[in-house]
């Protein structure tokens, strides 16, 4: 590594110290939750090493746990990370052209939300040593987060384990209702999505559909009419 | 569980990966069409709004204590709590909304 390279690599290192504490304390739900759900400690952690994304794991775990099909679980996946599609392809915009296709197949391994918003933040070419920086300290608090979760998931009374079954739809809504404030189509479309949800959960029919292509089904036609009606441009 | 858990991991890493580096690979171009981007701006709302809502009502011991829990995380996260503290307050209603359920009984 040369000296540039490592400047890269250390300034990464450190922007993704809050990364990484904030990757732990919501890795430990998702560890608490997967052996809820029936898996080994190990396989949580497993699941958080090979993938490094909160809701994909989260909704790819409610698939596991229910049985769910293999398809199922992938088309799951493709549609709830597709946002990450779009992160790559803006990444790609700012490397450097001459950045190598080794580099782009291991920067993509830890394309997340909060990843991609550091690399964003730098100004011009972004230099892959500081996107490594910030992965080789933010995945290692989200794996041992994943770790401690799934140990102390493991011990804690059943009471609790009811109480936390709550918490990743917290943060979901923590996720999606800041954005509804001041976005009044994202509002629509939050409303939209889960009064659909509700009927796909209760219609007579629509019941027979797993949930899971439900949620796909939900997302496609509720953010396919809004990018009809309000394409973002217009309002951003 | 029918299914084996291995597989399960490798599909959901593998098709994760994918979407991550296609585009990166692929691409030397932004997106330029609107409604792609558009459409893929609204995905993590609708999506993640649909699994909330109706699975939250299901999602602890009773339907009550998770009425409860959901308020008190829309509140919270509409005060732009962060996502931890949002999830520890629903949980932490639900807690006390089945302790006092069994005081109740």
């Amino acid at each position: 590594m040369n000296n540039k390279t490592y400047q890269h690599y250390q300034h990464g290192l450190r922007d993704g110290i809050a990364v990484a504490l904030g990757y732990f304390a919501v890795s430990f739900t998702f560890g608490m939750e997967a052996v809820t759900s029936g898996l080994s400690i190990w396989q949580a952690a497993l699941i958080s090493l090979t993938n490094v994304t909160s809701a994909g794991q989260f909704s790819g775990l409610a698939i596991i746990a229910a049985g769910g099909t293999y398809l199922e679980l992938a088309l799951t996946q493709l549609v709830i990370n597709l946002r990450y599609c779009l992160m790559s392809f803006s990444l790609a915009q700012k490397l450097d052209k001459t950045t190598s296709s080794l580099h782009r197949y291991t920067m993509a391994y830890s394309v997340t939300d909060e990843i991609f918003a550091l690399d964003t933040s730098q100004t011009g070419d972004l230099h892959p040593a500081y996107h490594y920086g910030i992965t080789s300290i933010a995945v290692p608090g989200w794996v041992l987060g994943t770790l401690a979760g799934a140990i102390s998931g493991s011990l804690l009374p059943s009471f609790i384990m009811s109480a936390l079954g709550i918490a990743i739809y917290g943060m979901f809504l923590a996720i999606i209702i800041p954005p509804a404030k001041k976005n009044r189509t994202i509002l629509i479309v939050v409303l939209a999505a889960m009064a659909l949800s509700f009927l796909f959960a209760i219609l007579p029919g629509l019941k027979q559909i797993t949930s899971g292509f439900a949620i796909i089904l939900i997302t496609v036609i509720v953010a396919g009419i809004a990018a009809k009606i309000r394409p973002i441009e217009n309002h951003l | 569980m029918t299914h084996n858990i291995y597989l399960y991991i490798l599909a959901m890493a593998g098709v994760t990966y994918l979407i991550r580096m296609l585009p990166l690979v692929l691409s030397k171009k932004e997106i330029t069409n609107t409604y792609i981007k558009s459409f893929l701006y609204y995905v993590p709302y609708a999506c993640l709004a649909a699994m909330t809502f109706p699975a939250i009502l299901s999602s602890t011991a009773s339907i009550y204590s998770a009425l409860v829990g959901f308020a008190v995380a829309v509140i919270a996260a509409y005060k732009e709590k962060s996502l931890l503290t949002v999830a520890l307050l629903a949980c932490t209603a639900v807690f006390i909304t089945e302790r006092i359920m069994i005081i109740l009984h």
